[in-house]
């Protein structure tokens, strides 16, 4: 019973505005042309006018297409039969499966009420001692990967994937490299994970206003998992391209910027995607892991700025590891009271005596004499580099605690390591002594 | 009269275009109907028979043409018995009852009473025949600890109010009418113990406004001695992210010595708020030893809710921190982070089309920020009582550069600044406020000379700590060397303080005194030490001891046995004591 309307009035970028009446805000609609058939959105009404974004870009679009209006919002099913499948950001399939139309639900809902959040308190292993040592990550939390390009963030992202003890991964590739998307999908497959992976994916090709929509439909599909139970780790990839694609959009709007070309709505924008992370008392959790990449490696441009007040902490990956310092994790101290006696205690350690050692490596590069001290710093750092920073490391935390108490002894005696003397006594290895 | 109605010209964002038929004000309450749904919104702009609606919720589905019911009231909020403990929405729709009625999400277009229909024990303070006028009180209640004055409502005109009939003593509802009164034109009025009063407004039913002279107190040794905040005055703690602004106003909510406070979480991690809901009812108020949650008030607009609302956040806050102080009370608010609220403001600038200031801030942003600020205030009431209003508001600067605009028109609004640096929380030194760039004018807990004395160390101990980074430790007279020692026990001992100890965490005003006094001795110090390393292991042992004796209970034996170890080590390396600080001892 919907009308058909003809009469496109305008086509700016990817927008396009038409006389119709009786459209309401969100709206969907199909643009018709000759033979093929495009979604849009409805972003804008004044009177008759109404602006929509043409999710395939407005290349290609003529004053005579259709515009068909379906009087619902952009939607996308929920189902079980969603998982091991790889979609679009408008929700068709990517791969050669069928379509999903049953359950559609709403993307873009309503934030949880604060009063009904709770207090988070479980942790989600890794099997990477960097994150489950260092700076834990726990289930609900919204922690981005700040990084730059070229360096290993999607292989850093799929590990995760393939190692996290969660029931389902839901990943949302924004602008990915076509090359990148086929490594994701690839490992996944090889590993099993993928049986329990859903994808939404944009490409750096595909059309900028999908690259907009992949964060709504992997959350709100996440969202519904964990209502359901489910222990859900949502990972984003790359929001620096999300928030590029909202300011291209802003711009072809016409808005004011605000930073660097930035709507002035890219705090609210990113904060009601990151907000989505979410303890259900009784039922299930959603836990999001984003990489931003920092244009130019600068963590005071707009895009990482805004993050890093949203989310709580931040893992730095640099040189292929992620970073002792800077790195964060606001919410381990949550948790890590609860996994092993030595668990804190071992990790500030630790970390001071990595501290030392950069500073020792600074005195040796400077050409200064290395004391035996030093010496002993050097050995450490090399070995906590190669058995617990390298990526490629897969232990529990267990095992990695009792490798770290290993390196200790290795490179110092007992009273250098600035550790309690009842931890010493229990947890320092018994070596022979020769 | 009926009310003026419209219908939905265009959506854009959450501007709502309406065209309406007869008389409407700016900041007049709008609700649109969308299906079954009633959102509200706010007009902030007239053009001709067009208005600009804010709408508090989120905008999809709005179609050209739905019809809109204007309410002649502007955006209020309802004060009354029963506010304290309450955990709102920044329009003051309660968050847990919203929570049983819609569960776990927030649904749009549901608006409860802001008010719990309690009963409460009313006591009349004036009989029939008495004539008052708005702001005076007609009758109290027993609100928890303290008395609650039903009060004249504010918002009827200033004339001469004579009471014609009021409720004898004893229970009644929150909403029961128990007062009449009649304005000298013979106009009748009833009167329960709530009334409404626009947000956007500041309450000022007071004699008059007198300069903030008390120091309020916050257990934080380096604002109390350092950077002081005064009862009714203002103050801002900008920072990076990461640099513990919400730690720190966490801590000040928790042991600031005031009667009520007011924490407005604007735009921040949802998070955040959870840890305040869950853990305030769990922890003692020292002074009364009641649940700390009776005295405070929680308003919570967080980053993913709609951004017009958290506009109106800090106003709904800052409304019922004035209601309070017309008691008689102390009220501190906490708004976390102003610029999230600033931002806010941006968002609807730029879909109305002003013309942007910098960094796209509309131009009327400073009057906006001075007109929030200036509603602080410490008042002398028309019965002699004193009240205050005091405001701390947090501060995000984009990528923690201080020279943005909000950070700017804050600083030109307040009366003292406690900027946060990244250098400091990175060496975790905490509170992370730099000693030397924050500032304050308001009267601290310890004589203003010798806090001086040891600012001017912290200075030159500065200096010399960059210098040293120059020309080496070597190149470092012994007599500098030790002024940069003295500058790094002040900082060791004094400015830092662990908030997870449960000594350190709150320092009360005598102990503070005391071991300032016994810290300025040392300051005051001139030492008897002949080469840098002597100097070094001299004043590690005594930050040793310094330290410990920030983690001992006040006054314990241990206490006394520390001070008393302290004043040996530094008696035995006194050489003399520097003339200017003896005129201050």
């Amino acid at each position: 019973m919907q009308k058909v309307y003809s009469k496109i009035e305008s086509i700016v970028g990817n927008v396009i505005t038409v006389r119709a009446k009786g459209v309401s805000n969100s709206e969907l609609a199909i643009v018709t042309s000759n033979n093929t058939q495009g979604y849009a959105n409805v972003i804008k009404l004044d009177d008759d006018l109404v602006s929509l974004q043409v999710f395939s870009g407005g290349q290609g679009v003529s004053t005579g297409d259709q515009v068909r209006f379906l009087g619902v919002p952009m939607r996308v099913s929920y189902t079980e039969n969603l998982m091991g499948r790889v979609f679009d950001g408008t929700g068709s399939p990517r791969d050669n499966g069928p379509s999903l139309t049953d359950n559609m639900i709403d993307i873009g809902g309503p934030s949880v009420n604060p009063a009904k959040r709770i207090i988070p308190r479980n942790m989600i292993r890794t099997g990477i001692p960097m994150i489950d040592v260092f700076n834990t990550l726990v289930e609900s939390q919204k922690l981005p990967i700040f990084s730059v390009s070229g360096e290993p963030y999607n292989q850093l992202l799929a590990r995760i994937a393939m190692q996290a003890e969660v029931d389902l991964i839901v990943l949302g590739g924004m602008g990915l490299k076509y090359d990148d998307y086929l490594f994701f999908k690839d490992t996944l497959e090889n590993s099993g994970a993928m049986s329990r992976t859903i994808m939404f994916i944009h490409t750096a090709s595909d059309p900028t206003v999908e690259c907009m929509l992949v964060p709504d439909m992997a959350l709100a599909v996440a969202e519904r998992f964990a209502q359901d139970g489910k222990k859900v780790l949502v990972l984003l990839s790359d929001m620096t391209n999300f928030a590029d694609a909202m300011k291209e959009m802003a711009i072809t709007m016409d808005q004011v910027p605000s930073n660097r070309g930035y709507p002035g709505d890219l705090y609210s924008s990113l904060a009601s995607r990151y907000e989505k992370a979410v303890d259900f008392e009784g039922a299930g959790s959603l836990t999001i892991l984003a990489v931003t990449t920092m244009p130019g490696d600068d963590v005071t441009h707009p895009v990482p700025d805004n993050t890093g007040y949203i989310t709580e902490g931040q893992y730095y990956l640099k040189g292929g590891r992620i970073e002792p310092f800077g790195s964060l994790s606001r919410l381990k101290q949550q948790v890590n009271k609860d996994t092993r006696d030595d668990h804190r205690a071992l990790m500030d350690g630790m970390i001071k005596l990595y501290a030392s050692y950069k500073e020792s490596l600074e005195k040796k590069s400077m050409g200064f004499m290395m004391t035996e001290w030093d010496d002993k710093l050097l050995k450490y750092g090399r070995l906590f580099e190669e058995k617990l920073m390298d990526l490629s490391v897969n232990i529990p935390l267990e095992e990695a605690l009792d490798l770290g108490w290993e390196i200790l002894s290795d490179c110092f005696d007992p009273n250098e390591t600035g550790l309690k003397s009842d931890l010493i006594l229990s947890r320092w290895p018994k070596k022979m002594i020769d | 009269m009926a009310n003026t109605s419209g219908r939905v010209l265009g959506v854009n964002g959450n501007m709502v275009t309406v065209e309406f038929d007869s008389a409407i004000a700016k900041n007049e309450v709008g609700y649109i109907h969308v299906g079954d749904d009633r959102l509200k919104g706010e007009v902030i702009r007239i053009n001709g028979n067009t208005a600009a609606l804010q709408v508090f919720e989120m905008t999809g589905g709005i179609k050209v043409g739905d019809s809109v019911e204007f309410t002649s009231e502007m955006l209020s909020v309802a004060l009354g018995p029963g506010l304290l403990q309450q955990i709102y929405d920044g329009l003051q729709n309660p968050l847990p009852e919203l929570a049983q009625q819609c569960g776990f999400f927030l649904q749009r277009g549901v608006y409860l009473d802001a008010i719990p229909n309690n009963n409460w024990e009313f006591t009349p303070v004036a009989k029939v025949g008495d004539t008052l006028r708005p702001g005076d009180t007609f009758g109290t209640v027993p609100e928890g600890l303290f008395t609650h004055q039903i009060m004249i409502p504010f918002n009827l005109a200033d004339v001469d109010w004579k009471i014609t009939s009021i409720n004898e003593k004893g229970t009644y509802g929150v909403r029961d009418h128990i007062c009449t009164v009649e304005d000298p034109k013979g106009n009748k009025k009833e009167l329960s113990m709530i009334f409404t009063w626009p947000v956007k407004k500041a309450i000022k039913l007071y004699e008059e406004r007198l300069r903030p002279d008390e120091t309020l107190v916050t257990k934080i040794r380096i604002i109390d001695t350092f950077l002081p905040v005064a009862k009714g005055g203002t103050y801002c703690t900008p920072g990076p992210f990461g640099a513990g602004k919400t730690v720190l106003q966490h801590m000040t909510s928790r042991n600031a010595d005031v009667d009520i406070v007011i924490i407005a979480a604007c735009g921040e991690r949802a998070g955040e708020v959870v840890e305040v809901l869950k853990e305030f009812p769990e922890l003692t108020d020292p002074k009364t030893g009641r649940s700390l949650m009776e005295r405070t008030i929680i308003i919570c607009n967080t980053s993913s809710m709609p951004v017009a609302s958290r506009e109106a956040s800090v106003y709904t806050a800052v409304t019922m921190a004035e209601y309070y102080r017309q008691m008689g009370l102390n009220v501190l608010l906490l708004a976390d982070s102003t610029s999230r609220w600033a931002q806010a403001m941006r968002e609807m600038s730029g879909r109305l089309e002003e013309i942007p200031g910098e960094e796209a801030f509309p131009a009327y942003l400073e009057s906006r920020i001075a007109e929030f600020y200036e509603r602080a205030g410490k008042v002398r009431l028309k019965d002699g009582r004193i009240g205050s209003v005091t405001i701390g508001g947090t501060v995000s600067p984009a990528g923690g550069n201080f020279e943005e605009p909000v950070t700017q028109a804050t600083l030109k609004v307040v009366g003292a600044f406690h900027g946060l640096s990244r250098e400091r929380s990175d060496a975790r030194k905490y509170p992370a406020i730099h000693p030397l760039t924050s500032w304050s004018k308001y009267e601290g807990i310890i004589k203003k000379d010798k806090v001086e004395f040891a600012r001017q160390i912290l200075l030159r101990g500065n200096e010399i700590n960059q210098m040293m980074k120059v020309v080496g430790e070597e190149g470092t007279s012994v007599d500098d060397y030790i002024i940069y020692q003295k500058s790094e026990l002040i900082d060791a001992f004094y400015l830092q303080q662990n908030s997870f100890d449960p000594v350190d965490a709150s320092v009360p005003v005598e102990r503070q005194r005391h071991t300032f006094d016994i810290l300025f001795k040392v300051l005051a110090s001139e030492f008897n030490l002949e080469d840098k390393k002597s100097v070094r292991s001299f004043f590690n042992t005594l930050r040793q001891k310094f330290l410990d004796w920030n983690n001992v209970e006040w006054e314990s034996e241990r206490f006394k046995q520390l001070e008393t170890e302290i004043e040996t080590l530094f008696m035995g390396k006194q050489s003399g004591v520097d003339p200017d600080a003896k005129k201050l001892i």
